[in-house]
């Protein structure tokens, strides 16, 4: 299908960006790379009358190496965090979630922000981000704020973002360099979005953990209980009924098959993680 | 409502008016005539539709024309005089690469690119890298053949990508 017929703005700075959501008052969309966006137009599913091209933006485009954290634009694509384009203060875990998002032609053009700003529960980013605990900042109307990736999702598709804001930066903070991370992903064929995935961040050094289970029909679940658990030296079926019990404890109304699911990929995350 | 973009296709520069609205893909076939280039699901599955953007491939049914001004875009006719390219086809005919045709434009810009970022993937490497191109013949055996064998002759050759 073609898309219906909307206008076009190219955006010259991210206040003009700003500016145009505005005057948009909700029918105006940004078109980042555009590879769930123009999906959607094409299928009729976006309504929206003006599409804003941010892609001209140059500084969207940056990545900036701070101290404790990197600060990527929202343009990065993911093939750029794949072939190391840019720095990376994730162990390696972004460079290796970014080479299974979809495939390299939309790897290509997809970006981080637009995938954050979707906020597609099964999508690679948005647990990737909550497990790093990174934050997002988005520019407005009434200039720029930063919102944890936890408190940005609040369900499938659903973020903190109004109408007339839009995301001009990820900052992930440096892991320390003892941590190791976990990483299993269910998916039916490869490059399709998640059925589960999980991501597991072990610092035996500093008795550390942190667990999130993404693709679960809503925000990721951050799993500090199980984590915990972990910590104490549970493992096997122990800890299973730990991530079991916190996975059914989140009210999601899993069916008993994605229970089982999402457990046994938190389990092997977790594993993943532990075994480096 | 149009708005005007410049952009290069095949090395040739390009002036026309666009509907926002206008694939990439549309874009080409429809104004420039280059039919080469294949639409086969339109919401960037299947890469039939797979084309060069400023040297990297990209599905061009999801790809604004609008949005391209600017831009170095090659399709499979633009690798006509390419001897990678030309490798790789002779493959495709040696190996079975080929059935109906219909997904090979695509799969020859993807397999040119993996070979020349990867010239060593072995046959899963070579499955994964492929996997967002689809062929309903489901002619897979074939095609991963004609990529391996494309990979080591161009690699024996030392002509890479």
């Amino acid at each position: 299908m073609k898309p219906a017929p909307f206008s076009y703005h190219r955006a010259t700075s991210v206040d003009d960006a700003v500016a145009a959501l505005t005057q948009g008052a909700g029918m105006a969309r940004i078109l980042a790379g555009g590879q769930s966006l123009v999906p959607m137009l094409n299928l009729r599913l976006a309504p929206l009358d003006t599409v804003i091209d941010i892609s001209r933006v140059d500084s969207l485009r940056q990545a900036h190496d701070d101290a404790d954290s990197v600060r990527y634009g929202a343009l990065v694509t993911h093939a750029a965090f794949e072939d190391r384009r840019v720095p990376d203060g994730s162990n390696g875990l972004m460079p290796f979630v970014a080479g299974q998002i979809a495939y390299r032609a939309v790897r290509n053009r997809g970006t981080i922000g637009g995938s954050l700003a979707l906020a597609d529960p099964a999508a690679d980013w948005l647990t990737t981000l909550v497990a790093l605990e990174g934050k997002l900042l988005i520019a407005g109307p009434e200039g720029r704020r930063a919102v944890a990736a936890a408190d940005f999702v609040i369900g499938s598709y659903l973020t903190d973002l109004a109408e007339n804001e839009m995301i001009e930066a990820v900052v992930v903070p440096r892991r320390s360099a003892t941590e190791r991370w976990g990483h299993y992903k269910v998916a039916r064929k490869t490059g399709e979005y998640a059925e589960s995935m999980a991501i597991a961040l072990v610092d035996k050094a500093r008795n550390y953990a942190r667990l999130v289970v993404g693709a679960t029909d809503g925000a990721p679940l951050v799993l500090e209980q199980a984590a915990q658990a972990f910590l104490d030296g549970r493992t096997d079926d122990a800890l299973r009924v730990v991530i079991r019990d916190e996975l059914l404890a989140a009210g999601r109304e899993f069916s008993a098959a994605r229970l089982t699911m999402h457990t046994t990929v938190a389990m092997r995350g977790l594993k993943g993680a532990a075994a480096k | 409502m149009k708005v005007t973009i410049s952009l290069t296709v095949n090395g040739a520069q390009i002036r026309r008016d666009v509907e926002p609205r206008t694939s990439l893909a549309d874009f080409l076939r429809e104004e420039l005539r280059l039919t080469a280039t294949h639409l086969g699901c339109e919401h960037g599955v299947c890469g039939a539709c797979t084309v060069m953007v400023d040297g990297a491939p990209a599905r061009a049914c999801i790809a604004l024309a609008v949005s391209l001004d600017g831009a170095e875009i090659r399709t499979v006719e633009g690798f006509a005089e390419d001897a990678a390219m030309g490798v790789i086809k002779e493959a495709f005919h040696q190996e079975h690469g080929l059935q109906c045709g219909f997904c090979t434009p695509g799969m020859l810009i993807s397999a040119r690119d993996l070979i020349a970022r990867h010239p060593e993937a072995d046959d899963v490497g070579i499955r994964r890298a492929m996997s967002g191109n689809l062929c309903r013949c489901t002619g897979y055996q074939g095609i991963v053949r004609s990529i391996k064998s494309a990979a080591r002759q161009l690699s024996s050759q030392g002509k890479q990508p």
